[in-house]
């Protein structure tokens, strides 16, 4: 047997810890804000389904009730080092720690709109990011600035991923299939809403989220105009302009919404840049953490008895963090049992 | 003999294996970010030629890619050379040197590009 710390109490953290847990190991984790869940509990509802994240998080909260687990709340991790077979960790905020191995799972954040500046996140009433407007449905209403309900309604797709400008080249393959949900949802919740997605390919690449796309054009009317938005303005009646080509019509195309949603791509969180920095950790050109082999090695770092779980390594929804997670589960229960 | 008019249509498809795409092959080869172009469309969205003119780099990329050079030859004059398409494309292309390389392969090649 032996002791693992896992950094982060995200989905793929709380899954590490509690299924570690049921294998009899005694597990720490290491969560640098004040409560668990990571992002999960800024999510209302869930795609494809549209199962409430309240059910999931509740389930790893239950998963990781037990009395192998501890979980130390407002602690982060800043260095990883090894050193006689154990893995030395060092809390930014000067505490030390000793584990046999240890699991990263440093999550995502989601991309920081204001960066795309032609957009006016932060500048604008009105534009918004897709966790705002999951805040405003965890809050029960979708409202303006203004407090008027909107009545028309914008998705722009691909915001901050698959963007050179910013250096995002990577697709975050999420940020689609949200599109799709939250623009039904919207109608469901606003009664004669018009909504629209403005995209540049439609990734509808998991399982079901196709026919969840097939619904929103069938079922509720969303119209999909393929066109990379080039800017949104205001204009003098305080209603947003958004210019883009209709590039299947081959012409630009620009109009007026109320209310205008930005697609937030997904990073490489900033504490995971952090601690991988300042331990050695091989990170890719997409800035997350570098497994040692992309179909054999995916939980494995290049640091022994090192391993990764969930979004840390790439973009990956609920169902995939688990997964992931799981076989992280696998690789350290394997490496502990080599060692004794 | 008696003529009733009629007349053979052409044919609209794009004839990929003859078309002619010397000057889509001229303009990779010395910019090679022309290859990248993924059709978002963002370029003519924010382009003021555009936007009084039916000229659209999306679609003259994509016509020249096909060897469909008759559209492009007249409309790449358009161009007003302000470079907002390079701010905006999301794949960094050299949009500006793309324009600026295709006219001069239009020249270059003078006519000899037609099928």
């Amino acid at each position: 047997m032996g002791n693992v710390v896992v950094i982060g109490a995200g989905v793929a953290g709380l899954e590490v810890a509690g299924q570690l847990a049921l294998s009899g190991y005694k597990v720490t984790v290491a969560e640098k804000g004040d409560k668990i869940g990571g992002n999960l509990s800024n999510w209302h509802h869930l795609f494809p389904n549209r199962r409430n994240g309240d059910e999931v998080l509740n389930y790893l909260k239950k998963l990781v009730n037990k009395s192998d687990i501890t979980i130390l709340t407002g602690t982060e991790i800043s260095n990883l080092s090894r050193k006689d077979g154990k893995i030395h960790l060092s809390f930014s905020k000067g505490d030390k720690l000793e584990a046999d191995a240890v699991v990263i799972a440093t999550g995502f954040d989601l991309f920081d709109s204001r960066q795309k500046e032609e957009y006016g996140y932060g500048l604008y009433d009105n534009v918004i990011s897709s966790a705002d407007l999951e805040r405003m449905y965890k809050n029960g209403e979708v409202r303006m600035t203004n407090w008027k309900i909107p009545e028309k309604v914008g998705f722009i797709h691909c915001v901050g991923s698959r963007d050179e400008k910013i250096g995002n080249l990577y697709c975050s393959k999420l940020c689609c299939v949200t599109a799709v949900k939250q623009a039904i949802e919207i109608c469901e919740k606003i009664k004669n809403v018009k909504a629209f997605c403005f995209y540049m390919d439609m990734r509808m690449s998991g399982a079901f989220y196709e026919e969840l796309y097939r619904e929103a054009q069938e079922k509720y009317g969303i119209s999909f105009i393929r066109g990379k938005v080039s800017e949104i303005s205001e204009n003098i009646k305080g209603r947003l302009v958004v210019k883009a080509e209709d590039t299947l019509a081959g012409r630009p195309l620009k109009m007026e919404l109320d209310m205008v949603v930005l697609m937030a791509g997904i990073e490489m969180s900033k504490s995971g840049e952090y601690l991988a920095d300042n331990s050695s950790l091989r990170r890719g050109g997409n800035r997350f953490f570098l497994p040692v082999d992309n179909h054999f090695g995916n939980n494995v770092s290049n640091m022994k008895g090192v391993f990764y779980a969930g979004c840390c390594v790439a973009p990956m929804n609920i169902t995939e963090s688990i997964s992931h997670a799981r076989a992280a589960v696998n690789e350290v229960i394997n490496y502990l049992r080599n060692l004794s | 003999m008696e003529r009733f008019g009629y007349t053979l249509s052409k044919p609209r498809v794009i004839d990929y294996d003859t078309n002619n795409k010397c000057i889509a092959e001229f303009i990779a080869s010395h910019e090679p970010t022309f290859n990248l172009c993924i059709e978002c469309g963002g370029c003519a969205a924010t382009c003021t030629a555009g936007n009084f003119t039916s000229f659209s780099l999306r679609e003259i990329n994509i016509l020249l890619k096909r060897g469909e050079n008759n559209t492009p030859r007249e409309k790449i004059r358009r161009c007003m050379m302000c470079g907002k398409c390079i701010l905006v494309c999301p794949r960094g292309v050299n949009t500006r040197n793309v324009i600026v390389l295709a006219r001069e392969a239009f020249l270059k090649f003078d006519g000899n590009e037609r099928l």
